[in-house]
């Protein structure tokens, strides 16, 4: 068994008045895929800002790469959610360059191992022809590969991806999910991705994590993933029906 | 032109201006808050009738007013929408107390004028320095804050994942835009601290530079704008800023047919 990359034990997270997640217990395995999934809300973003120290920790202890939240911030890939709609002028390579070295003072340069860092993460996600357009022309699906590829840069031991694959198209979904999936395994990361749709990530991912009214369950598809298992996370009932495709069908009528 | 001693010192000072209103302002319009600039002048403009109301000199109260005000809208930063609303209030604010204290001075024609429509010509050698330390101190400072700046304007949440300190960086930021439209205003006057500032730095944008070249446009564009202005209203007569503000308009519209053709 390998050192989790990361544990929780009995984490509350609040904010302002708001309890978003109590109790929460789970520890990942290094080089796990987990996707996590819930109702918006629910509290994907705020775990996953817990996990980079920016959402302080009301109850419980964090430990992430066996560290405390924020102390190993260049070890991790952070992917937000808002993708941020500044500097429509500028290039992709631009806004990837922005980010080398971002948090030191002085000039912005970009040096020659940062353009071929930035290239191999480019390529890896198939998103090398998008950097030399201008940020304002490309659409938002294209954007997030950019996204994507510098999330990879320097190939982090950690990944953690808020709904990147939110606004791609159906084959460019699956197709990036599968890069995901298969970069993580050559290179051992674990990798923590939000997403809506399940479907995007089976297949690609090891255990889901499922968060909803303050609790979070860890565990594989089919243990998280069932009619009594989400119904319970609701706290109303929801079925989960697996198609001959192995699509799974999460329906929540009574809702 | 150069026979005078006057026109040395505006050329003189307009380039001090220029080199830190061009790459202040290619940063302000990549943040989306130059209407945050257009307020600062209007506060300066009320700092430098207050101080001048009782005694000290405008340019010093232009300056604190300025660089104060930018760090508490810093301070203070919320999000957009209320941002605009509170911007607002506080320039009209701002501007009526401005006018009050005018009222109350007996000789405030000449000041109100210098302030408003700027005294490029009437530079004088100390101020002629002062302009110089602050462009130098200045740009020093916007050299520092430069990498983190772009990587937090571009991209916010992840440069806080990585330890930027946003609010910091953005109260550090709006200062020296205070600094930057203080100088800028003993040009253009704080009514057309538009034209140096933002100006020259949404050009840059058009032509659709790299960061750093974008800067370094910025800047020489704002030389090229101010010192065409003084050249003009050498020639014609009429006011430098007058001259500036259409240099400035003038070479957005030109930016954006080279934009096109590019």
């Amino acid at each position: 068994m390998a050192e989790p990359a990361v544990t929780c034990e009995n984490v509350m997270l609040s904010r302002g008045e708001r309890d978003i997640l109590s109790g929460v217990s789970l520890s990942v395995p290094e080089g796990c895929f987990v996707g996590l999934f819930g109702p918006n809300g629910g509290g994907k973003t705020t775990l996953l800002r817990a996990l980079l120290g920016l959402q302080p920790v009301a109850r419980g202890r964090i430990t992430v790469l066996g560290d405390a939240p924020g102390a190993c911030s260049a070890q991790i890939g952070y992917m937000p959610q808002s993708r941020g709609g500044n500097g429509a002028s500028l290039t992709g390579w631009d806004l990837l360059g922005s980010g080398m070295s971002g948090n030191r003072w002085g000039i912005p340069w970009r040096s020659r191992a940062d353009t071929l860092a930035i290239r191999e993460a480019l390529d890896a996600v198939d998103a090398t022809a998008l950097a030399d357009r201008r940020l304002g022309a490309l659409s938002g699906g294209e954007r997030q590969r950019l996204l994507i590829a510098q999330a990879l840069i320097g190939w982090p031991r950690l990944l953690l991806l808020d709904e990147p694959l939110a606004s791609l198209d159906p084959v460019r979904m699956r197709d990036v999910a599968e890069r995901l999936g298969r970069i993580a395994k050559q290179r051992g990361m674990t990798v923590i991705c939000s997403a809506h749709d399940i479907n995007a990530l089976m297949g690609v991912m090891d255990s889901v994590l499922y968060v909803a009214r303050g609790q979070a369950r860890l565990g594989t598809v089919d243990e998280v993933m069932t009619t009594e298992g989400l119904s319970a996370l609701y706290g109303a009932p929801v079925e989960v029906c697996r198609a001959p495709s192995g699509r799974l069908l999460v329906s929540a009528d009574a809702l | 032109m150069f026979a005078y001693d006057f026109m040395r010192m505006a050329f003189g000072a307009s380039v001090f201006v220029a080199l830190l209103a061009g790459p202040v302002g290619w940063f302000l319009v990549l943040r989306g808050q130059s209407f945050a600039g257009h307020a600062l002048s209007h506060i300066a403009f009320a700092g430098a009738a207050g101080a001048a109301l009782v005694g000290w000199s405008p340019l010093t109260g232009l300056f604190a007013a300025a660089i104060l005000a930018g760090g508490a809208m810093g301070v203070l930063d919320r999000q957009t929408a209320q941002r605009d609303v509170a911007i607002g209030l506080v320039l009209s604010l701002a501007m009526g107390c401005g006018v009050l204290f005018l009222h109350l001075m007996t000789r405030s024609a000449s000041i109100a004028n210098a302030l408003l429509f700027g005294n490029v010509l009437g530079v004088s050698r100390a101020m002629l320095a002062s302009l110089a330390g602050f462009t130098l101190i200045g740009g020093g400072a916007l050299a520092l804050l430069a990498r983190p700046l772009l990587f937090a304007s571009l991209q916010p949440e992840l440069a806080e994942a990585r330890g930027v300190n946003i609010r910091l960086l953005s109260t550090l930021f709006l200062m020296l835009v205070g600094a930057a439209t203080a100088e800028s205003s003993q040009i253009t006057g704080v009514l057309l601290v538009f034209t140096l500032m933002v100006g020259p730095g949404a050009s840059a944008h058009r032509l659709g530079l790299s960061p750093l070249a974008g800067i370094g446009a910025a800047a020489l564009l704002a030389v090229a704008e101010a010192w065409g202005g003084l050249a003009l209203s050498w020639w014609t007569d009429a006011p430098v800023s007058f001259w500036i503000a259409v240099l400035s308009v003038g070479v957005f519209l030109l930016a954006g047919v080279f934009n096109r053709t590019a």
